[in-house]
């Protein structure tokens, strides 16, 4: 613990960080304090720590005082800790003589009393210093990584992504559970503000995907299970059974013809329930893979085994339709993998006052858009259930956006979606629209100037929250009708608004199962629930875990123009990384004193890594350092205490907390 | 099912003002069903004003001080005994009273230091409960239809909550779409309609301060039940029981539309359908709709024990 005249010299650096810190700390003060601490040698203060010049101090104090250990009070080491350890090593001073002090989220940032906030740092620094101490040199491994990389969800966020690095040369796996990809973006009509139209867009990327030859899909499909880390994923995939022979279905789509089955019967999921579908079925027209699926839930075969398997007869030679397909396990290596996953809309029938599930002509913006699409239920046409035409329709905003009794964030994409849809329903009817909106939020690209459009094609907009959508009539031009009632804010009064339609604008939320993948995949979640990026600036589509990185609308609500960007950038970071050719390990890791151990294999199940394995013939558990992500489970649970970790040695630990104490 | 009946649980029972004045109906109508089944229920003794509406409005203190001294009377009476209050305005006041003196410590220790000033016991651990909730989860729908002793020849029924028993609390029921009035309506044979204004405002005292809104606000309420066809409304609140029975002939005036339909409290024709005295009802104390109310409970004493 010193180097070679026998003391330990240590440079104490303490960070204004602008105000952050400095406007409740007395920077100055903690230094002269630290001036005075056993083995101190060098004591300053300065405005950025972090800064080249605040970096340069310490590399020329380490050359001048001969320091052979650091410590630096400023922000998380979550922030900078990676920056003080490289400076250390630029001064030929092993990066693990690094010990750093928070005092702005632990300190600054939580207090306002300056003396007692001062006080703390103080306390703060003293027992960095004495654990510093006892830090020992320790060396980064380097782990090879797999070139390949996983992308879950196969929406428009994974297939970019998938396309991007197939087309790097890398070996892409693409899963999707549902039967074909495309996600939500397959289900609009167009796309705002230019109007694309969605599957014109979407499909060709989607029939890329399918014939890429670095790209494995595999739809039906769901991942079970993650182990291993960074540059060395193993990952297991579910896949169910579609019931077809992939190979051996050329998607004639001759057998949902001969079903026997006249009619579907079977709500069509992919219409948002707006028609029926039959047993065997295709998803929609452009479904990629281009092949037909079993819904065993619904098919005679699978209910009573008696079934005259006409689609069978039909298939013929190809022989494609297989009952007794089965579940399988896939399991494949990957140096990365990228979560596209996606999101679900807000249930409307969660908020009662708008009559979702009451009143058959309230529907969702999402079951509109299936209204609206030339291959939806309706072919196109914009017709009640009744199959009347609307002659006056209410686009509501902010539904489960917004909301304190829902969800208190934005959805980004509903004002510009619901005026995309108010120009599409009034150029298929010729109905009045009215929106009613909070606030406007138009600020894409080209977005202000469609918003601006539609005001021109004279859409009525009406600021206010609706507070009902309701049956009961008050005179007889609103008898039959769905009346708002709503308080128009920029006119100043309460108005009644009858129509025949009303579209709910409803909000984006996490995937009902967010938390489970997010377990699976080791990841953390924002308080709304979407998944949650390493870093809302700097590293924006990483993960808190190494290798995993985050595309599209699992983050959070975009729209596409977005998603495609996030999940470009989720391919590059992945491909910097898997480029490198290997990873550098941390040294925090644990490991066993084989002399000390018992061999009662308690640390065993406790390791949520899998990294621990029992020697039998030497009695004692092994650690592999590459598994061991350092979370100190194992250490804590040894009953002889012979599990040691790296950087958190009992004596370092218990001399920190004497430190902090002031303990002799 | 089983047959063997456990000891049938015991109530407090918190009148208030309503219920001994416009709201007697009530009262009795109560009495007497839960007479017919078997429910024992026992007076709060001393009880003194709920502290709702006025005093709620103009001074908070005295209002969770006077709901307070109430709970505390009940914490008294012991037996671990739930506290029904059958009217919306005294459920809702004394239920905010607890659940402001537990979340808001200020206003806990207001309450406790007055009660002990008073020497009187703490108010914890008493539930309130209202008429809907307890024959809805204590009775149930089962028991009542064994119980039906009378066939509904009657007409339609609109079920209107009102405002107070379902909000912010909606221990009672559903906060926007309650439903279990018409599930103990239907469940004794009497038919409900699907009646959208079921939990909108009856204007409260309006109809006495802001005259005009709260008469619109009932002709609103009115209208909507008779345009969705019913031939009644049934309300478990004394205020808009009175509200929309009492002001029917002045909105006729004012619309030229007819309105003469009976508002019932859901204990009457619940009452009724047990098999209850037609004359312990309250039935003759409303004032709209009195064909009709004689018409369908009172001149049928002949089909009473049908079961």
């Amino acid at each position: 613990m010193s180097n070679s005249n026998g003391t330990v010299r240590i440079g104490v650096y303490i960070c204004h960080c602008g105000s952050n810190i400095g406007a409740v700390v007395n920077c100055p003060a903690v230094a002269e304090y630290a001036a005075g601490l056993p083995h101190v040698a060098v004591s300053r203060d300065y405005k950025y720590m972090c800064s080249d010049p605040g970096q340069e101090l310490i590399i020329q104090d380490i050359r001048e005082h001969k320091l052979d250990r650091v410590v630096v009070a400023s922000c998380s080491p979550l922030l900078h800790e990676h920056t003080f350890r490289e400076a250390l090593a630029h001064a030929g001073l092993n990066s693990f003589f690094l010990q750093m002090v928070n005092i702005r989220e632990h300190d600054s940032w939580v207090h306002s009393d300056h003396a007692a906030a001062t006080a703390k740092a103080q306390d703060l620094v003293r027992a960095a210093v004495r654990r510093v101490v006892l830090h020992k040199p320790l060396e980064r491994r380097q782990v090879d990584i797999d070139a390949s990389v996983l992308v879950v969800g196969g929406g428009i966020a994974g297939i970019h992504a998938a396309l991007t690095l197939a087309n790097a040369g890398k070996k892409v796996y693409l899963v999707e559970r549902e039967p074909s990809i495309g996600g939500h973006m397959a289900k609009f009509d167009k796309t705002f503000p230019t109007m694309d139209c969605a599957a014109c867009i979407l499909t060709p990327k989607m029939t890329q995907v399918r014939s890429h030859k670095n790209i494995t899909l595999w739809t039906l499909s769901e991942v079970s299970q993650v182990s291993g880390y960074v540059g060395n994923y193993e990952v297991k995939v579910k896949r169910w059974p579609r019931y077809i022979l992939e190979d051996a279905c050329i998607g004639c789509q001759e057998c949902i013809e001969a079903c026997v089955f006249k009619q579907g019967k079977t709500e069509d999921e992919f219409n948002e329930k707006l028609s029926k579908r039959k047993p065997i079925y295709i998803p929609f027209p452009q479904a990629v893979p281009q092949m037909v699926l079993i819904d065993p839930d619904n098919c005679i075969q699978f209910k009573s085994g008696r079934c005259k398997k006409t689609c069978v007869e039909a298939c013929g030679e190809r022989k494609a339709i297989r009952f007794d397909q089965q579940e399988a396990i896939e399991t494949i290596k990957v140096g990365a993998i990228i979560l596209a996953t996606g999101f679900k809309t807000f249930d409307a029938k969660r908020i009662p006052d708008y009559g979702y599930g009451v009143y058959p002509n309230v529907y969702t913006s999402l079951e509109v858009e299936r209204l609206v699409n030339a291959s939806g239920p309706t072919a196109g046409e914009i017709v009640l259930r009744d199959g009347s035409t609307p002659k006056a329709v209410g686009i509501i905003h902010c539904v489960g956006s917004r909301d304190e009794r829902t969800n208190r964030h934005c959805s980004r994409v509903c004002c510009m979606y619901s005026l995309k849809l108010a120009h599409l329903i009034k150029e298929h009817t010729g109905a009045e629209v009215f929106n009613f909106y909070i606030d406007m939020r138009t600020p894409g690209k080209g977005f202000e100037e469609f918003y601006q459009q539609l005001l021109n094609e004279g859409v009525h907009m009406v600021r206010g929250r609706v507070a009902e959508v309701a049956d009961w009539a008050l005179d007889p031009s609103e008898e039959g009708k769905l009346v708002l009632r709503v308080e128009d804010t920029l006119a100043g009064f309460a108005r009644r608004i009858p129509v025949d339609m009303v579209v709910l604008s409803v909000g984006l939320e996490p995937q009902e199962d967010a938390d489970e993948v997010r377990r699976l995949f080791n990841i953390s979640c924002s308080p709304g629930g979407f998944f949650l990026e390493r870093h809302p600036k700097l590293a924006p589509v990483s993960t808190f875990t190494d290798g995993i990185f985050l595309a599209g609308c699992c983050q959070g609500p975009k729209d596409i123009p977005d998603t495609v960007a996030q999940a470009g950038a989720a391919a590059a970071e992945a491909l910097a990384l898997i480029d490198a050719g290997h990873v550098e390990m941390e040294p925090n890791t644990a490991h066993v004193i084989e002399e000390e151990c018992s061999g009662c294999k308690t640390c065993l199940p406790m390791c949520p890594y899998s990294a621990i394995t029992f020697k039998e013939e030497e009695h004692h558990a092994w650690i592999n350092e590459v598994l061991c992500k350092g979370c100190g489970t194992c250490v804590a649970a040894c009953p002889s205490g012979s599990i040691v970790q790296n950087l958190f040695e009992d004596e370092e630990i218990y001399e920190e907390i004497k430190g902090v104490l002031n303990y002799a | 099912m089983s047959t063997t009946k456990p000891t049938q649980k015991s109530y407090l029972y918190f009148p208030g003002c309503s219920l001994r004045a416009t709201g007697k109906a009530y009262e009795e109508s109560m009495l007497e069903l839960f007479q017919r089944l078997e429910v024992p229920l026992e007076e709060l003794d001393d009880w003194n004003c709920c502290g709702a509406t006025s005093y709620m409005a103009i001074d908070e203190d005295s209002a969770f001080m006077l709901s307070a001294r109430n709970l505390s009377l009940a914490h008294q009476a012991g037996g671990g005994r739930d506290l029904l209050a059958p009217c919306a305005a005294c459920y809702l006041v004394l239920r905010k009273t607890q659940d402001y003196a537990q979340k808001y410590p200020s206003i806990g220790r207001e309450v406790a230091d007055s009660l002990k000033t008073a020497h009187l016991p703490a108010m914890n651990s008493v539930k309130v409960r209202h008429p809907l909730e307890m024959l809805y989860n204590d009775v149930g729908v089962e028991k009542l239809r064994g119980k039906v002793a009378r066939h509904w020849h009657g007409g339609h029924i609109a079920c209107y909550y009102g405002c107070q028993t379902v909000r912010p609390y909606s221990e009672v029921d559903k906060a926007y779409n309650p439903t279990r009035m018409d599930e103990l309506l239907r469940a004794v044979g009497i038919p409900t309609v699907d009646y959208s204004l079921k939990t909108k405002c009856c204007g409260g005292s309006l109809t006495g301060t802001i005259h005009d809104v709260g008469i619109r606000l009932n002709y609103v309420l009115l209208k909507e039940a008779v345009r969705k066809g019913a031939q009644a409304i049934v309300t478990i609140c004394p205020l808009c029981q009175f509200n929309l029975d009492t002001y029917q002939s002045e909105i006729s005036k004012q619309t030229k539309e007819h309105f003469d339909i009976p508002v019932f409290y859901l204990t009457q024709l619940l009452g009724w359908a047990v098999g209850g005295d037609v004359d312990k009802l309250g039935l003759q104390r409303g004032v709209s709709g009195r064909k009709a109310i004689k018409d369908w409970m009172m001149s049928h004493e002949g089909v009473e024990s049908y079961v």
